[in-house]
């Protein structure tokens, strides 16, 4: 599967452009430079051999280096790597405590002012777009600061200037990320939380909740019990298949908080038209995304009984 | 995997959809419309029944239920009066607007300040100005207006494009099974595992941006795949049902059991889905425009306009606000279209209800 998507995402990034367009007209590289470098990164071969060159970078040079320079890549994505998961573990994390009691707590109460709060919200938040729900915080805290003085959040990257060391880096990247996780959490939670208000919903209904009930068990007991644990089970599935969002969604935070992260990454290896950084992001990511994926089926499995795979 | 969703008994509420004339007065009513098939071709299974019972009943077509069951959903029916109004203001954009799109006040030639006066003015009832004006001076509203015209027009194709696709890789899928399923599922498979919005960046950063169309049929490549798997979905059942058996037995032609027999009643999924791609378009391409990959000016999108917002710094907090909430607004409507849409073609799914 991976091989697969690997060619079919190579031949599309290097059928499609040259990457050494903008190099042939700028005034001061000569074509024997352009023609340098293309001979050396193998730009003038059919798609086929450029993509054997490239699965041998990969595999025994670690993906290689950048097509203008000779950076490699691998550590400099290792590096944003780190930052992004720091960002989008923080935010799942939160989001699905939240919108899980959020969801279990209106099923139960049912048409309550609490329920149609909640399902409002998730509407609302299901439809604003990520990016503008970040700028908005981004214009009201960075017009706060002009206005008072007061950084209460600060809205943009990941550190001060000057961090620090050991223990105040960390509350100075915290403090830094607050607004970066609100945002991406946000977005999640309105979809976890209406998620679980349905599964819910039709746990609660359902046969053995009814005998659960029927036997003379403490409600406390049916629900926790015998409902919630029931439940989860979708939600577990639905949160490792949120993988793919979630990345999406730290590309579209990160440039606006102008994060040092995968997104930001991503979208500066795009916009310097360099194949090789935006190959080796897509094949980390889409690894990452099988993974999950292959967890969200097993788990699926381990916590349903009833569900057999022929 | 296997699905488990529960029978849904019939809802007190759907059984005064029959209109009964007459019967005896004393007698309990006959709750008529309980055997109310969703997947049954069309008809009215309770004809027979209503006649021998002596009950004179008013014969309701399929899309005679489903129009009752979407104008019972009262925010939906609000919501698509919002839309209508949208789509209204975007079709006449160009008499709606009360100035240009990049119409710039270039006013006296001799009066330079008046010029600079008219840049980034806040919201204001002075000619007309309701969102404001841009850094070049610029009238908001008439960008935001014509920026709904590209949104929703760029949406709306991908709604069609990806809904014509996805079906008929879905439904050839599920009706032949076999190799052919395999490799098209397969292919799908491929399309998930990559992350969406990435796909998407590079895509339009390879293939071309700026074009609108362009813009849309690569969002119309993405969002084919989850109509494809629905319709799969239902074909795989459908195609076990008898009367494709008949249909078969009879000597009808492949196509013609795809597109007459099997299609129509997929029809409530298709629809529904489309819709939601529309809502998740919208999002989409305003988040890839932000980016710089959407569409590019002159051309005024949603995405687009906020990320202009944002270079002028924060002090004209009207630039960045109203095109986000407009394009809040839209897709939370077609949001509770969906929803309503959902309920009224598609009985058989439980109702989520706001």
């Amino acid at each position: 599967m991976l091989v697969a998507a690997s060619f079919f995402v190579f031949t599309f990034v290097t059928v499609s452009g040259d990457p050494l367009a903008a190099l042939t007209i700028t005034p001061n590289v000569s074509p024997e430079t352009v023609n340098r470098i293309r001979e050396e990164k193998h730009l003038d071969e059919p798609v086929f051999i450029r993509y054997g060159y490239w699965v041998k970078d990969a595999l025994t040079n670690q993906f290689g280096t950048k097509l203008l320079s000779n950076e490699p890549i691998l550590p400099d994505l290792w590096r944003v790597m780190k930052n992004t998961l720091q960002l989008v573990i923080a935010a799942e994390i939160i989001a699905l405590l939240l919108g899980v009691a959020i969801g279990v707590y209106s099923a139960l109460r049912q048409y309550s002012p609490f329920d149609h709060a909640a399902t409002s919200f998730s509407f609302l938040g299901l439809a604003m777009p990520l990016f503008w729900i970040a700028l908005m915080l981004q214009v009201v805290f960075a017009n706060v600061y002009q206005k008072t003085g007061h950084s209460i959040f600060p809205t943009a990257s990941l550190n001060s200037v000057d961090p620090g060391e050991g223990l105040s880096f960390w509350i100075d990247r915290v403090h830094h990320l607050v607004l970066p996780i609100f945002v991406l959490m946000i977005v999640n939670m309105a979809g976890y939380s209406r998620y679980m208000r349905a599964s819910m919903l039709e746990v609660v209904n359902s046969d053995y909740v009814r005998t659960a009930r029927a036997k003379g068990l403490p409600e406390r007991v049916v629900t926790m019990r015998h409902a919630f644990r029931n439940a989860l089970i979708p939600i577990v599935t639905l949160s490792a298949l949120s993988w793919g969002a979630l990345l999406g969604g730290a590309v579209v935070t990160e440039t606006v908080f102008s994060l040092d992260g995968m997104g930001l990454y991503f979208v500066n290896a795009l916009l310097t038209n360099d194949p090789y950084p935006v190959m080796a992001w897509l094949m980390i990511t889409a690894t990452m995304i099988i993974v999950f994926n292959l967890i969200a089926d097993i788990l699926y499995g381990v916590l349903d009984p009833r569900v057999r795979y022929d | 995997m296997t699905e488990h969703r529960p029978v849904d008994d019939v809802r007190s509420e759907d059984r005064d959809e029959v209109a009964l004339h007459g019967g005896t007065p004393g007698r309990p009513t006959v709750p008529l419309a309980l055997s109310q098939e969703p997947e049954g071709p069309i008809g009215t299974p309770d004809l027979a029944l209503a006649y021998e019972s002596g009950v004179e009943l008013k014969a309701r077509s399929q899309w005679a239920y489903a129009r009752m069951r979407f104008l019972r959903h009262r925010l939906a029916v609000v919501s698509l009066f919002v839309l209508i109004l949208v789509g209204l203001v975007a079709i006449f954009a160009p008499q709606i607007a009360p100035y240009g799109y990049d119409e710039i006040p270039l006013g006296d030639i001799n009066n330079p300040l008046a010029l600079i006066e008219s840049q980034n003015k806040g919201p204001t009832l002075n000619d007309w100005h309701l969102f404001g004006t841009d850094q070049l001076g610029r009238d908001y509203l008439s960008r935001v207006i014509y920026g709904v015209r590209t949104s929703l027009w760029v949406a709306l194709f991908v709604a069609v494009l990806s809904t014509a696709v996805g079906a008929l890789i879905g439904a050839v899928a599920g009706y032949f099974g076999g190799w052919v399923d395999n490799l098209l599922m397969r292919f799908t498979d491929l399309i998930l595992t990559l992350p969406g919005l990435a796909v998407l960046l590079t895509a339009s950063q390879f293939f071309g941006q700026g074009d609108p169309l362009k813009i849309g049929l690569i969002l119309a490549f993405l969002f084919w795949t989850s109509i494809a798997r629905i319709v799969r979905g239902l074909f795989l059942s459908l195609r076990e049902k008898e009367f494709i058996e008949a249909a078969k037995a009879s000597g009808a032609t492949d196509s013609r059991i795809i597109l007459r027999h099997m299609l129509p009643n997929a029809v409530g999924p298709i629809v529904v889905n489309a819709t939601l791609v529309v809502a998740g378009a919208i999002l989409v391409e305003a988040a890839l425009s932000f980016l710089g990959f959407g569409i590019q000016p002159p051309d005024a999108a949603l995405g687009k306009l906020i990320s202009d917002g944002q270079s002028e710094g924060f002090r004209s907090w009207w630039l960045v606000t109203f095109p986000g909430l407009v394009i809040a607004l839209i897709a939370l409507a077609i949001n509770f279209v969906g929803d309503g849409l959902r309920d009224a073609l598609d009985p058989t799914q439980r109702r989520m209800r706001a």
